[in-house]
């Protein structure tokens, strides 16, 4: 459907509050959320605060709520919606102004993931490492993520909870799950997702990889095969009956 | 808010950009022993680096044995058509493999060969194929792994969403910068013993370009303006390959790594014209002669619907295209309603690259201001006339660990930060807080758009005198009019955007008329600066670099002559089988 306006409701405001504000949009030809917004910015209203960089759905800066779902505006044509579109900020994450939120959080989460660690054999070898295509292929999928975090947005945990204290939220599973399975990786990240990392908050309901603009199947491929690898480690019945009898032998990791 | 308020930061090493280069110069500075701050305009991990696709090119001779430092660097300097820095070249053809495998082991994930060694893909103009990648998102990786690698050293600080808009020296040594919050538009003075400039390109300037809001080319303008001497800034690139349709994508990337793949470049006659420019290489050409193909083709009436060239990579399997080419099915699927498998693409070239930028040491990066390095697309001399695709992602390895391990070294030398002149300070921050005095004055949103304009109609594909030089008397005009620019209304100090293109219009016009300037001298065509008024190579400028410099009395322009290239390496651009295409044939 063509339409020659788009009636376009940004949410304007700070963290003292705000409220939708409508403008009125020429629409040209294939254009997307992102097109109308730096519009608006260039000809209605100079401040009006928006992030983005590449426009090609490769950074993951232009997160919002459109029509109150998590997407990337860069990606999002606006003739899935017709003549009227409604645009806020990420709800899980403070505000700083109008579509603009304070997404630190999730860079303070990551440097509490200890980073790629291999063995001091692989480290020290003088020859060049060799994997097959089948070996990395799992990880890859994670290493797609582009850092939207319109996972951690939408996460009911996240938003609904705000137990970012208890929980480091679905991007951080994606970071976890490409180093636990990365074929040269060594170190063992159980304690740190039954501890800190709060994986036991995951209730699976899928949203995650419902948002996901890259299609990682977040909740089966990183957040299932993790919580069964903590489980194994910590809650395998057989396992707590031998430990019952032989004391520390077998002892889940610290 | 006219008062001088601001914050004092001190740190050993500032490193302006997160890009390739920023994080891995800021890696290289905190493993000597430094304390490394890096400062970058949007959030990490976002930086241009992620728009690289196709690959990292090193000569690692995983895919085709015969492959050595002496080809990759014979195909630098032929793609660069002799212009460049040789040394850098030479280092860089040298240090990549290294640079590449160290990335892996720290935590990189790249395709795999059958033998399980990185896979290398073939790219245009490299003699053999030598792009190691993942898939299509290779920068992606790359600036993941050293971003990780960065928050983890020791002694490495991240200033995210905050832009530099002046550097300070003292006793004609870098001493600091001063910067702006784009959260809250606070102050902050940072003092630093060495400075890493690495904040990439200025494709801004240009309507259709492949860069974000960020290519604004703050580096460039912040060196010329501390006295540093710039080079080749008549080189930008225009990418062959950017979308055209519909309008609201044009100049968005489509990776090299297409035609890699073997993608075919027909005009809407179905003819594959790449056989009349270039019948050796054909669609993986080097990209000056690509873009000028389509260029031309479409000046010829032989365009498609929207003014461009038809890409297509039909030919190969669903399977294969979506597994190699994973992110650029999804963008046409998505962007322009095509299906890559099926159909035809429609490309155009777009603004992707400045080869010109800050004059570097090669084996440092330092610049010609003691304590000022560069490093990256902000650099200049590796690519001379034209880059190689996949040089790039190398180029910020390679040169980003050689600029942080030489500033690293700097402060060993002079570990104090020298003292900054107040009154200096003052007079910066009152020319940043400028535009918020009068909101509304000059609209920044309208003169950037009017720099875009001038740039696309007198500096594009094809150059002439008389264009360079209307465009030259219009860009100084505009720049005469910046100086009252206003915010474009409100004067917030609160994430306020049209404050911010305000003050990133200073560093485009100087880039701009840099450019101009230094097309309008060089009278000859080579690799980007093709031009209709000198439509042949003249061979008495091989050895000359054009240098551009802040004088009493405004930019000036001087020729400066490079040394010869020793002779080992002269032969091995002699010996080399890659083909020199000379501009003639054209």
């Amino acid at each position: 459907m063509q339409v020659s306006n788009l009636e376009l409701s940004i949410w304007r405001g700070d963290a003292f509050g705000g409220e939708s504000v409508s403008y009125r949009v020429p629409v040209r030809e294939g254009m997307v959320v992102l097109d109308a917004v730096l519009w608006v910015q260039a000809n209605m209203a100079s401040d009006l605060a928006v992030r983005w960089n590449c426009k090609a759905a490769k950074c993951g800066s232009c997160s919002a709520e459109i029509q109150g779902f998590p997407r990337l505006m860069c990606k999002t044509p606006i003739t899935e919606y017709g003549s009227r579109l409604t645009v806020g900020p990420m709800k899980a994450f403070p505000i700083i102004k109008d579509l603009v939120t304070d997404v630190s959080w999730n860079y303070e989460v990551n440097k509490h993931i200890p980073p790629f660690t291999p063995s001091d054999k692989d480290l020290a070898a003088s020859e060049p490492w060799r994997m097959q295509q089948k070996d990395v292929e799992r990880v890859m999928e994670f290493r797609k993520c582009i850092e939207c975090f319109l996972c951690q947005d939408v996460c009911h945990v996240l938003r609904a909870h705000d137990l970012k204290s208890a929980f480091y939220g679905p991007r951080s599973m994606v970071r976890i799950a490409s180093l636990e399975m990365h074929p040269k990786d060594v170190l063992d990240r159980r304690s740190l997702l039954k501890g800190n990392a709060g994986i036991g908050y995951c209730n699976v309901t899928k949203c995650c990889t419902e948002v996901c603009p890259e299609h990682i199947h977040i909740t089966d491929n990183a957040i299932i095969p993790l919580k069964e690898r903590m489980d194994d480690a910590y809650f395998d019945p057989i396992r707590t009956i031998v430990r019952f009898f032989r004391g520390h032998a077998g002892k889940p990791p610290a | 808010m006219s008062g001088a308020a601001y914050e004092t930061v001190d740190t050993d090493v500032l490193v302006l950009g997160a890009g390739g280069a920023g994080l891995r110069g800021a890696i290289a500075a905190a493993e000597s022993g430094a304390r490394v701050l890096i400062v970058c305009k949007s959030l990490l991990g976002k930086a241009h680096t992620v728009m690289a696709e196709g690959g990292v090119a090193a000569a690692m001779h995983n895919v085709a044995y015969q492959d050595s430092w002496e080809v990759h660097f014979a195909d630098t300097m032929k793609g660069g058509k002799l212009i460049n820095d040789w040394r850098m070249a030479e280092i860089h053809a040298k240090e990549s493999p290294e640079r590449v495998l160290e990335l892996e082991r720290w935590g990189a994930v790249f395709d795999r060969t059958w033998q399980g060694r990185i896979h290398q893909r073939p790219f245009g103009a490299h003699t053999y194929p030598r792009l190691a990648h993942i898939g299509d998102r290779t920068g992606l990786e790359l600036i993941r792994t050293l971003q990780d690698r960065a928050v983890h050293t020791d002694g490495v600080e991240v200033h995210m969403e905050v832009t530099v808009f002046k550097l300070l020296k003292s006793e004609g040594r870098i001493a600091g910068a001063i910067a702006y919050r784009r959260s809250d538009g606070s102050v902050i003075l940072y003092r630093c013993a060495a400075l890493v400039l690495a904040s990439g390109g200025a494709g801004k300037m240009y309507r259709v370009t492949s860069n974000s809001w960020e290519s604004t080319g703050d580096g460039t303008a912040l060196a010329y303006d501390a006295g540093a001497e710039l080079r080749d800034m008549e080189m930008v690139q225009f990418h062959p390959t950017g979308m055209v349709w519909p309008a609201g994508v044009r100049g968005i990337l489509v990776t090299e790594g297409v035609r890699g793949e073997g993608g075919v470049l027909r005009n809407k006659d179905g003819e594959r014209f790449m056989e009349r420019y270039d019948h050796e290489r054909m669609e993986l050409s080097s990209r000056d002669v690509v873009a000028r193909a389509i260029n031309s083709e479409v000046l010829a009436g032989r365009g498609t619907p929207h003014g461009g060239a038809f890409l297509d990579i039909t030919h190969r399997k669903p399977d294969f295209i979506k597994s190699k080419l994973p992110s650029m099915y999804e963008q046409f699927l998505k962007l322009a309603n095509v299906d890559i498998t099926k159909q035809p693409m429609e490309v155009a070239p777009t603004i992707h690259y400045a080869m010109g930028g800050v004059r570097v040491d090669a084996e440092t990066g330092e610049t010609t201001v003691p304590g000022l390095y560069a490093a990256g697309e902000v650099a200049s001399g590796l690519h001379g006339a034209n880059r190689l695709g996949g040089n790039s992602l190398s180029d910020l390895l390679v040169f980003g660990k050689r600029a942080g391990e030489a500033a690293g070294a700097a402060v060993k030398a002079k570990p104090a930060a020298a003292k900054i002149d107040s009154a200096d300070l003052t007079e910066a921050i009152a020319e940043l807080m400028a535009p918020l005095e009068q909101p509304a004055g000059e609209n920044p949103y309208q003169l950037q758009a009017e720099i875009q304009d001038v740039m696309s109609m007198h500096a594009p594909i094809v150059r002439d005198g008389p264009g360079l030089q209307t465009g030259l008397q219009k860009i100084l005009e505009l720049g005469a009019r910046a100086r009252t620019c206003g915010t474009g209304g409100s004067n917030t100090l609160l994430f306020n955007p049209g404050w911010h293109t305000a003050i990133d219009l200073r560093s485009m016009l100087v880039n701009a008329e840099a450019l101009l300037r230094s097309a309008v001298e060089r009278k000859e065509s080579r690799g980007a600066h093709a031009r209709s008024d000198y439509p042949e190579t003249d061979d008495d400028l091989t050895s000359v670099n054009y240098v551009v410099e802040k004088s009493a009395d405004g930019m000036k322009v001087r020729a400066q002559h490079r040394p010869a290239m020793p002779e080992y390496l002269a032969e091995a651009v002699h010996r080399s089988h890659a083909r020199y295409t000379p501009e003639a044939t054209e």
